[in-house]
């Protein structure tokens, strides 16, 4: 009954100088792990995928319907209390946790990590997902603020190019999307263009 | 990957309850598990730990944290997981204490016989089989994950890693323990092969730390030790020396 745990390697870098942002997730297989709930901003999950599945679906409507009502784009804060208040009050029945990021005008780019039992923390990285136990000691070692975009880029696919080596249930490829204020890009890295390291 | 988090560890028999203190019956209703009455009385000792081993050009280079815990409370906070098996041979040891003691006393009486018969150094690849071969055998009873590193005259420095099940292999940079699970990505990321003594201190101390600071059982002082020809050289790194690096 387990076999849709998902087992996505998540991280989410900010640079605040330059005011953009990077989000990256491993999908194995053609399984969706990023969700956009709205232009900026989107959602990385880990866990029950059907779970996860089910609360970005509402976030979303929720989030949609709340920005027209504000008559403006709503806040990353926002999106991420909006996925906190779902985990939180069905936290019995849930087996999801998400990684809320993107970019609003007020704060420029953020990260929220909305964890299983429903607790919202704001930070400056994360990372996710089973694989991710096996790059802690490496991000905590090589996060620096106020990293440009293609420092971010080499960090976070060094990163999840370890957890990839370690992890049995994560591998094939690395989706990167970049959020902007102006744009939203997606950058896909094949396993062969990975970088290797020491035993490889 | 010989990493066991202590909260998983289960007392294995009726024999070793005996062990836990004895409370008198009223206070029964202590005994189901909450916050404000942690059951560390009744939890069995372990050292959920981080150690490591790299091998260098003339020797190997040995750490360790040094926290021992009972459930949430740290039985001892300075503890020493290097321990000597032969004049140039070292274990660090993960997993139940009381385990890895009997094992490594043991393990040390079978080697130090050898020695004598065969009059010269023992070869840490010996050191390492009596390790497997008692861990393999009782593999049923035993919960211990241990690395066996040293230097002898006929391969140099070597690391031998003796994971929880019984399996014995050679690497050149090994890890194990709790926290362990955290710092594979960057040992693998960090070793480069052809390090000096002093990169390879650097970067095991580099790597316990990280470790410490994520694992709930790994914590306290980073025990290091250099094995070579010339003998062993022991340090500790205390609390505010040791690096630093997260900043969430």
């Amino acid at each position: 009954m387990d076999s849709h745990h998902s087992y996505s390697q998540v991280k989410g870098v900010s640079t605040g100088v330059s005011s953009l942002f990077i989000v990256s997730y491993v999908s194995s297989k053609t399984i969706n792990k990023l969700i956009q709930v709205h232009d900026r901003i989107f959602c990385c999950i880990a866990g029950s995928l059907a779970d996860a599945q089910a609360v970005t679906k509402m976030a979303k409507f929720q989030l949609s319907f709340h920005s027209i009502q504000m008559e403006s784009p709503p806040l990353v804060k926002a999106a991420a209390s909006i996925m906190r208040e779902l985990c939180y009050n069905n936290k019995e029945e849930l087996q999801a946790g998400f990684i809320t990021a993107g970019w609003d005008r007020k704060k420029g780019p953020q990260i929220y990590v909305v964890s299983l039992g429903g607790m919202l923390l704001s930070q400056p990285y994360t990372i996710g997902g089973s694989g991710s136990t096996y790059i802690y000691g490496y991000v905590d070692a090589k996060f620096k603020p106020d990293m440009s975009l293609e420092e971010a880029t080499q960090f976070s696919t060094n990163a999840l190019a370890l957890a990839m080596g370690r992890d049995n249930v994560s591998g094939g490829v690395v989706h990167l999307v970049v959020i902007t204020e102006a744009e939203v890009k997606h950058v896909v890295v094949p396993g062969n263009k990975l970088p290797k390291f020491h035993d490889e | 990957m010989c990493g066991l988090l202590p909260g998983v560890l289960q007392l294995r028999s009726s024999f070793k309850m005996a062990a836990a203190l004895q409370f008198p019956a009223n206070v029964s209703t202590l005994n189901t598990y909450n916050d404000l009455y942690p059951d560390w009385t009744q939890r069995e000792v372990s050292t959920g730990t981080t150690i490591m081993a790299v091998e260098f050009e003339g020797g190997v280079v040995i750490g360790a944290d040094s926290r021992t815990t009972t459930g949430a409370y740290i039985a001892n906070r300075v503890t020493d997981k290097l321990t000597p098996i032969h004049e140039r041979i070292f274990c660090c040891r993960s997993g139940s204490a009381a385990d890895t003691q009997a094992i490594a006393d043991a393990v040390t009486y079978q080697l130090g016989f050898h020695s004598i018969e065969l009059d010269e150094a023992p070869l840490v690849q010996t050191a390492a089989s009596l390790f497997r071969e008692m861990c393999y055998r009782y593999r049923e009873e035993l919960m211990a994950g241990i690395i066996v590193a040293g230097w002898d005259p006929r391969r140099g420095g070597q690391v031998y890693t003796v994971p929880v099940g019984g399996m014995m292999t050679r690497q050149p940079v090994s890890v194990g323990g709790s926290g362990s699970s955290y710092i594979y990505g960057y040992v693998d990321s960090n070793y480069r092969a052809g390090m000096s003594k002093e990169e390879c201190l650097k970067f095991t101390a580099e790597a316990l730390a990280l470790a410490m600071e994520r694992d709930g059982s790994s914590g306290g002082v980073v025990r290091l030790a250099v094995i070579s020809e010339q003998g062993v050289e022991r340090q500790a790194i205390l609390g505010n020396q040791l690096p630093k690096f997260s900043t969430v």
